[in-house]
């Protein structure tokens, strides 16, 4: 216990101290930070109102422009040309040009800026002279737009899922979605960053020759778990210091540049809205009146989802998976001289783990599916396609028998890779076939 | 003779080939055993075995005088054939975890180290990364984490290897020393001068079978052919005749006045009867007897069983 306790220790400490691993641990959270960070600013940008002049020759539109918080908006009664040369004085940040056409509907109106117009802006004029013109449209043939927009519907989808118990439960498909898709997706990067570094890390004892003089001190098992327990530990704190970075940088950042804290409250408001957004809720284009009761939706189906469940079985998918794919690769990895050997028995091992990522992109739509189900018990496709399923509410029955089938696929990978592993790992020079790998495993 | 390790009857089958057949040795204790052999003879089995890296099929291993157990491993140090260092760790970092790994404390390591780096002059290394330090050095490192323990028993397979003369000779006497402190040393190695000059004992495997055993005295004397290099003031007359039939000259030139002979005395014949015949016709330079060399018993005696073994095999 105690070796294991220190082939652990230099594991994670040589793998720590590494000037790639600082780099990235650093890089990281800034990239992360940064993102956040240039949102913000958008949303500050955003914040700034901009005049645009209008210069209507047709006199059809000019006053259905109306200002919004970002945008005002003045009417020149002046010729284009003059417009023009106003154009970066007076606060102008764009002057809109419709010219008059013969059947009042132009194709061609102009915007002129000093600089490339903002995509807010351009985006909100587009709308405004669309629907000016579907409605004159309509009106020319004769319906009434009032009319039109009575029989527009919005509708909100609620899912209430009724137990057995007969109790309600109120859920939201998306954020379904989203939770499972993200937690499938984390499940898999981690198990092929780190996975592939065990391999790395058996080969590269089997290059520098110093596997004989270490299993002469332990037994080929404990340096096969010490290192698989190692790197797991690595690439947590990578993670761990990812979050806890990025989170202080963007705190500091919206302390120190967001003004006040009332300003930084309304920013923190504007970004909860942005996320909301992000989680694709079905109010996107809501009105901002109806902005705060879809919050509350959205905060109403995150409480509908059992993070409790969720969390334990994220941590027990995400464990076990990285401890049956590292055992694999440790195989692998013991089985060949270099890295380029690896190639012929990777495929057969990631070809579980990347079918069961892109699945999950079409068993999202269909996660009680026999398909779903049989995946999500298979020990090699479960860490990811379980995780796809559980927030989605899966029967315990399925759960158990997963994570029952996920400790024996542990057990069974681990006995496999151990035998690969303390006989590959004394074999130099030599190509290995499967057939190879099977006297091994029969070996005793 | 009291016995340090002991193996009997050790036998290891791999998927393809028998690697070992009944082999046994008595290693005593505080001696230098020569394990001997051509390539892919079962040597690398056997030391794997005694390392406990592998499991023999059948047969029984004592240290001691006890079975042999796990925990042994922290009184064997091993130096293989196949060594290397992690390339990317300092020096001292690695020593020291090697070192705790073979059950000694950080502190007792990093105090045993600092002595050793010492003794070879590589203090200043301490810091550097494996891949910074030359091949010999690389060597030196080694040797030192093999002995870092203060083991009871220590294989070395081919130590030699990688270094220049003079730390051959520095590597020598520090075999030597650990033999006069009380280790017990299995040395493996195709380098015969160096099991002439350094073990006490030797065992011979060929073909997964122990050929040869014993002490090297005694096994020279049983390949001895019983002949006897002479220099002497010139004879006039032919040795041959004088001597007659109870020897055989087998060699006889005269150099610049002296005469160089190599003579074989027949079996159950003293050695003294060819200084009786000698003396009363010339006058005796020197008398030596010729032994066989460690090299030549290991080309004989892997000759011999591989003729033996040839028609039963086809």
């Amino acid at each position: 216990m105690n070796k294991i306790r220190l082939i652990i220790l230099r594991e994670y400490l040589t793998r720590v101290k590494k000037k790639s691993f600082i780099i990235m641990t650093i890089l990281g959270p800034l990239l992360i930070a940064g993102i956040i960070i240039i949102r913000f600013y958008i949303a500050q940008m955003e914040g700034e109102t901009r005049l645009v002049g209008i210069v209507d020759e047709s006199g059809l539109y000019a006053d259905k422009f109306q200002n919004t918080d970002n945008i005002n908006f003045r009417i020149l009664n002046v010729d284009i040309e003059s417009a023009k040369k106003i154009l970066g004085n007076e606060g102008f940040y764009a002057i809109l040009h419709i010219p008059k056409t013969e059947l009042s509907m132009p194709q061609s109106a102009v915007v002129y800026s000093d600089k490339q117009p903002n995509i807010v802006v351009t985006g909100y004029i587009r709308n405004t002279l669309r629907k000016e013109i579907e409605n004159l449209k309509l009106q020319a043939s004769g319906i009434d737009p009032d009319v039109l927009a009575s029989i527009k519907t919005s509708v909100n989808l609620f899912t209430v899922k009724i137990k057995e118990s007969g109790e309600e439960k109120e859920g939201s498909t998306e954020l379904s979605m989203i939770v499972g898709l993200f937690s499938g997706i984390f499940i898999y990067f981690f198990i092929f960053m780190y996975g592939t570094q065990v391999m790395r890390g058996v080969i590269e004892e089997k290059t520098s020759r110093i596997i004989e003089v270490i299993i002469s001190s332990v037994k080929p098992f404990q340096l096969l778990i010490g290192k698989i327990i190692g790197l797991a530990m690595v690439g947590l704190t990578q993670f761990a210091i990812w979050i806890i970075l990025s989170f202080s940088i963007v705190t500091i950042f919206l302390y120190s540049f967001a003004g006040d804290i009332e300003d930084y409250n309304s920013s923190q408001f504007k970004i909860q809205n942005k996320s909301i957004e992000m989680l694709g809720t079905p109010e996107i284009n809501a009105p901002s009146a109806d902005v705060n009761e879809s919050v509350i939706a959205v905060y109403d189906s995150i409480k509908s989802i059992n993070f409790g469940v969720i969390i334990m079985s994220f941590l027990f998918f995400f464990i076990s998976g990285y401890l049956i794919y590292s055992a694999l690769f440790a195989a692998i990895g013991s089985a060949s001289d270099v890295e380029t050997d690896t190639q012929q028995f990777i495929l057969p091992i990631t070809l579980p783990l990347i079918f069961s990522m892109v699945i999950s992109f079409f068993l999202i739509e269909n996660p009680d599916g026999q398909a779903a189900f049989w995946l999500s018990i298979f020990p090699l496709t479960s860490p990811v396609v379980m995780m796809i399923r559980i927030p989605f509410g899966v029967p315990y029955f399925d759960l158990y028998l997963s994570m029952a089938l996920m400790v024996l696929g542990f057990l069974g990978a681990t006995w496999l890779a151990a035998k690969i592993y303390r006989t590959g790992i004394l074999m130099y020079g030599k190509k290995i076939t499967y057939k190879e790998l099977w006297k091994w495993i029969r070996y005793n | 003779m009291n016995a340090l390790f002991e193996a009997q009857n050790i036998t290891k089958q791999f998927a393809g080939h028998k690697a070992l057949d009944s082999v046994s040795i008595i290693i005593s204790k505080q001696s230098i055993f020569g394990l001997l052999g051509p390539n892919g003879a079962g040597k690398t089995t056997l030391i794997r075995i005694i390392n406990q890296i592998l499991a023999p099929d059948s047969g029984n291993l004592f240290f001691n005088n006890q079975k042999l157990k796990p925990d042994d491993i922290y009184k064997i140090g091993y130096l293989p054939e196949e060594r290397g260092l992690y390339k990317k760790m300092k020096v001292g970092e690695q020593a020291v975890y090697l070192a705790q790994l073979k059950g000694l404390t950080k502190q007792d390591a990093i105090k045993k180290l600092r002595i050793w780096f010492e003794k070879f002059e590589i203090q200043p290394w301490w810091n550097k990364r494996i891949e910074e330090l030359s091949k010999g050095m690389q060597q030196k490192v080694q040797f030192i984490v093999t002995v870092i323990h203060e083991p009871e028993l220590l294989i070395f397979d081919e130590p030699f290897s990688g270094f220049d003369p003079i730390n051959v000779n520095l590597l020598k006497d520090e075999i030597l020393d650990l033999k006069t402190k009380g280790a017990t040393i299995i040395f493996s190695t195709h380098n015969m001068a160096s099991v002439e000059e350094l073990c006490d004992q030797i065992a011979l495997i060929n073909k997964s079978k122990k050929i040869l055993e014993g002490k090297v005295v005694d096994i020279k004397n049983n390949y001895k052919s019983n002949t006897f290099e002479i220099t002497c003031d010139e004879v006039k007359k032919d040795i041959g005749q004088v001597l007659g039939k109870k020897f055989e000259v087998i060699e006889n030139i005269q150099v610049d006045g002296y005469l160089k002979a190599k003579i074989r005395i027949r079996k159950g014949v003293d050695q003294n009867k060819l200084l009786e015949e000698l003396i009363p016709i010339c006058t005796i330079r020197s008398f030596n007897e010729i032994l066989p060399s460690v090299n030549d018993i290991f080309i004989s005696a892997v000759n011999e069983t591989n003729k033996k073994n040839q028609p039963a095999n086809e």
